[in-house]
């Protein structure tokens, strides 16, 4: 953009679109969609300059609710499509919407793919543990024994943690919050703010289909004790009364009771962001397992952008080679002259 | 193989020939596929016409010394305008047991056959699959039908490397170019092209001085052996062809679509944005375009076909030219994708190399089976442009022309190439703006910019949507898969713009009709039989066509580059003649499609054994169904007596 141009600043509103939400009233995307426009104003982000793509799902609804640029593309394959539009054109601020079906089911292995590469998208995930578009059935986050129209007799699978997956697809960003939680701007913001692929778990509350499936999160009483907000640096501190916290023993995190046997903060695990083994270790913490659950910012690392390396490639051999015409291009190779 | 006029050079008579087919065959660690490309290269320098088909195993590594792991390298040169790779050899180069079992039959009745006699042991024979105690060079049943000379290729080679101090492996790899010397001197021809070559390649570029010296002497020793052995009668010399004057390279059909898709980019003034995952045998395309970043192509090998066909579309969306590239199990996985350009009106080009299928199917052969599966293999009535070349030179044209047509029209474009046209090589005369004015007229881009204007699924003349590109102001806009509303282009179920939309859909495809040329005949405007084809059997049919017109037959040959739509007269020549043959290396797709539109009774001529056609094939269906021999049957198929045989023997 010219420098001269004024620049209007852009808040939440400007960047809604015209188009009517179809989410079911009370659905946890409405939150996020909230949040996502007051951080995108938040970070002087124009519309012009900005691309959502999503998948297929409620979540990837998303981009028409936005006034920028949007792609709602097919199932699963946004991360790819984000991957196109980056290498294209670097310089927009691309952001992908997918769920926990579109992007760890069918579309699994574009997200590790996007994510190993170190694209610069933001990828934000709402995991609502459950397919909501087709009406209920168990999802690949869906808790084992989960009874569903199809898993009458419960869900016989595994759930996948997104987090862990994430880290272990080498991601430099990786981070989780809640639908309806104080620090989910704040989580957003970072990941806009991140040079390179970031990815985001959002606890996503379907209220049709799951309702409550996040509860022990949101509830006011109990979420404190049942989740830790994670601070670089700080120690691993939660509950209501922020008298308990994590202690590394064996390897293993165990829950402990602050001044309880003569155990200090000092005694704790102190959470570092640039720490991807200390990342892994507390995306397996689960609420199933008696676990607090982590929110905040899990890892974070500067690394090349997969689109800038490219375009870095394409500068290098233009440099080395010269820009090569057509002239250049049909008469390479080994050529001959028949006269 | 024509053999005219025979004079004396050196101690040997030389015999003067049109044309003559050459084929390389060895274990694929044996270097064939160096040895037939050094032959097309020199052989095009010199001046001749050449059409080449190599021939790779599926497998990468199969056992040595097994039929299975046969590579070849088929090469026809002539002193006159060629189409195909020659349908019976006149001198085959048999590396070991196995490359002698695997193509001895393609041999013309007394026709040359070099065998490398050091690896006809027991051993090698066993491994080719012959009885105990048997060796094919003692059979008479070949010893009559062919000339077979028996060369100690491999030991010859090492006697003459002896002093150069290499270690015998290394020593060994140099026979593909001492026997590669050998046929240079039997179809007199220079060294000095290979020379340079070896030079270049072991010399400068893998810094190994020594390999190179050691293969040029090997080149120059097997030469040598042919002037001085007693073996040798005589020799053969192909005249140069008269081909028009001017700067040429010899080009594969993938490095065809290659320089063709950078063409166009540059054309258009856009970034070409070329997203693939491996596989045969489209890799090469990838291959070429990623060693091109200096013309500012950026190549992203995807982690899948359905990524790399999306990565393609988003960089289309984002204002590119995004290009995927793959074969027919790669198509089929793509095929949602592509429906979703379809729907979002988006430019993408896929390029399918086709090859054997279903499934994995032959994956190294060639056949033209994914016509339907291009024209129908996807969910809804979902037209699209398709596009074929006809030869490896003809890709360039080809590339261009699609990515002309997707950004003119907001449309993706198909191109159908296959494994023969793609790993075939043919000479290039090299265009420039004087001798092709249309190739190089710039690819005119219309991105919208006035918000005032601007409707998401508005239509210009040609009923493409405006391309907005994202970054630019006030054009915000969402597009997806769902059904757009016609103009405003928001999600919309009405079942009206359905229908409308489906109408559209067909008609913008219909639409590039009014910019394609109309077909033209090769002979006459009208007559008793008209052979229609498309893709890569052009040479072959164009071949066999004159050949019966010399003949006195009233037939021509029409081929069509472009499949969807139709040329607009297609009809009305089909009209103008009594019968229509159709050869296709399928069971009769583009068949279908003739019969479907035009109501028209052509009969196929179908062949799907992983070769392209013989021309020998297509005349011989021509003068059937000119001679009233075809009986009512729909389609024939090459060779069917050999499947009768096998049947009943079954
Ligand atoms: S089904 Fe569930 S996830 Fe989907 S819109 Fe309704 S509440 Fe939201």
């Amino acid at each position: 953009m010219p420098a001269n141009t004024e620049l209007p600043v852009l808040t939440a509103k400007d960047f809604a679109s015209d188009q009517d939400i179809r989410w079911c009233p009370g659905c946890g995307d409405y939150a996020i969609l909230n949040q996502v426009r007051k951080v995108m104003a938040k970070l002087g982000r124009t519309r012009e300059g900005t691309v959502f793509v999503s998948g297929i799902g409620c979540s990837s609804r998303f981009p028409y609710y936005m006034n920028t640029y949007g792609f709602h593309s097919i199932h699963g394959r946004a991360p790819a499509v984000a991957t196109g539009v980056k290498i294209a054109n670097p310089a927009l601020d691309v952001w992908v919407v997918t769920g926990d079906g579109d992007g760890l089911s069918i579309g699994g292995n574009h997200l590790i793919h996007a994510l190993r590469r170190n694209v610069n998208l933001k990828i934000l995930l709402f995991n609502n543990r459950i397919y909501g578009l087709t009406k209920g059935q168990y999802s690949p986050t869906s808790e084992e024994g989960k009874k569903t129209k199809s898993s009458p007799m419960g869900s016989i699978e595994l759930p996948i943690s997104p987090l862990s997956l994430a880290i272990a697809a080498e991601a430099s960003f990786v981070a989780r919050s809640v639908d309806v939680d104080k620090d989910l701007p704040a989580v957003i913001e970072r990941a806009g703010m991140h040079n390179g692929s970031a990815f985001v778990e959002i606890y996503q509350d379907c209220n049709i289909f799951n309702h409550k499936a996040f509860e022990y999160t949101t509830d006011k009483d109990t979420k404190e004790d049942n989740i830790i907000r994670l601070e670089h640096g700080k120690p691993l501190i939660f509950g209501k009364n922020r008298d308990k916290g994590i202690r590394l023993h064996e390897h293993k995190p165990e829950i402990v009771k602050i001044g309880e046997g003569g155990i200090k903060e000092d005694d704790l695990l102190f959470h570092d962001e640039k720490d991807d083994s200390l990342a892994f270790l507390l995306s397996r913490m689960s609420h199933s397992d008696g676990f607090p659950e982590p929110m905040g910012v899990f890892y974070t690392a500067p690394d090349d952008c997969y689109e800038d390396l490219l375009a870095k490639q394409v500068a290098d051999a233009i440099k080395s080679r010269g820009e090569g015409d057509l002239e250049a291009l049909f008469n390479s190779g080994e050529t001959y002259e028949v006269a | 193989m024509t053999s005219g006029v025979t004079k004396t050079a050196g101690n040997k008579p030389v015999k003067e020939m049109g044309s003559a087919v050459v084929f390389f065959a060895g274990d694929s660690g044996d270097g064939m596929q160096l040895a037939g490309t050094q032959f097309t290269d020199t052989s095009a320098i010199i001046g001749n016409d050449v059409a080449t088909l190599p021939d790779f195993p599926a497998e990468i590594r199969a056992p040595a010394g097994t039929v299975a792991g046969v590579s070849g390298f088929q090469i026809n040169f002539a002193a006159s305008d060629i189409h195909t790779p020659g349908d019976r050899v006149n001198a085959l180069i048999a590396m070991n047991p196995a490359a002698f079992k695997a193509h001895i039959e393609d041999v013309e009745v007394g026709g040359i056959v070099v065998v490398n006699d050091s690896e006809f042991d027991k051993i090698n024979l066993r491994k080719a699959g012959y009885s105990e105690g048997y060796n094919p060079l003692d059979d008479e049943k070949y010893g009559q039908r062919f000339k077979i000379y028996r060369v100690p290729i491999t030991r010859l080679n090492a006697e003459s490397l002896a002093t150069t101090g290499m270690g015998a492996k290394d020593i060994e790899r140099c026979k593909n170019m001492w026997a590669l010397g050998l046929i240079y001197w039997l179809y007199d021809r220079p060294l000095d092209t290979t020379v340079g070559y070896l030079n270049d390649y072991f010399g400068k570029k893998k810094k190994l001085p020594a390999v190179a010296e050691a293969n040029v002497k090997a080149l120059q020793a097997g030469f040598h052996f042919g002037e001085t052995t007693e073996m040798f009668t005589a020799r053969f010399h192909i005249a140069r062809a008269t081909i028009t004057p001017g700067k040429y390279r010899k080009i594969t059909g993938n490095e065809g679509l290659a320089m063709g898709l950078v063409a166009a980019a540059k054309l258009a003034a856009k970034q070409l944005v070329y997203c693939s995952y491996p596989i045969t045998p489209a890799s090469d395309i990838l291959h070429s375009l990623a060693a091109m970043k200096n013309f500012g192509v950026k190549t992203m090998q995807a982690e899948d076909e359905i990524a790399a066909v999306c990565a393609a579309i988003g960089a289309s969306f984002a204002g590119q030219i995004g290009v995927t590239g793959t074969s027919g199990p790669g198509l089929a996985l793509k095929s949602e994708a592509i429906n979703l350009a379809i729907m979002t009106e988006l430019p993408l080009i896929v390029v399918n190399v086709q090859r054997g299928g279903p499934s994995t199917g032959l994956p190294t052969k060639t056949e033209q089976s994914d016509l339907l599966q291009a024209m129908y293999g996807r969910n809804g009535d979902s037209p699209i442009v398709i596009i074929a070349p006809q030869s490896p030179a003809d890709c360039v044209e080809v590339a261009i022309e699609a990515v002309r047509i997707a950004i003119r029209h907001m449309i993706p474009v198909i191109i159908l190439a296959d494994g023969y046209i793609g790993n075939g090589a043919e000479p290039w005369r090299i265009p420039n703006e004087t001798t092709h004015p249309d190739l190089f007229k710039p690819i005119e881009v219309k991105h919208a910019t006035d918000p005032a204007k601007y409707q998401v699924y508005g239509r210009d003349e040609n009923l493409a949507r405006p391309w907005a590109v994202p970054g630019t102001p006030g054009l915000m806009h969402r597009i997806g898969g769902l059904e757009k509303q016609d103009i405003t282009g928001n999600v919309s179920y009405d079942s009206a713009n359905h229908q409308r939309m489906t109408d559209l859909r067909r008609l913008r495809v219909e639409k590039v009709a009014d910019f394609i040329p109309a077909i033209e005949p090769h002979g006459d405007n009208s007559g008793d039989l008209l052979v229609l084809g498309w893709g890569g059997t052009y040479g072959s049919i164009v071949t066999a066509v004159e050949n019966a017109r010399q003949k006195g037959l009233r037939v021509s040959a029409a081929h069509l580059r472009y499949l969807n739509p139709m040329p607009k007269n297609l009809g009305e020549l089909l009209s103008r003649f009594k019968k229509v043959l159709i050869p296709e290396l399928n069971t009769g797709q583009l068949r279908l499609l003739i019969r479907g539109k035009f109501l028209v009774d052509a009969k196929g001529l179908n062949k799907v054994q992983g070769k392209p056609f013989l021309v020998e094939e297509i005349e011989h269906a021509i003068h059937k169904l000119l001679n009233n021999e075809w009986g009512d049957q729909d389609s024939i198929t090459p060779s069917t007596e050999t499947l009768g045989a096998e049947e009943a023997a079954g």
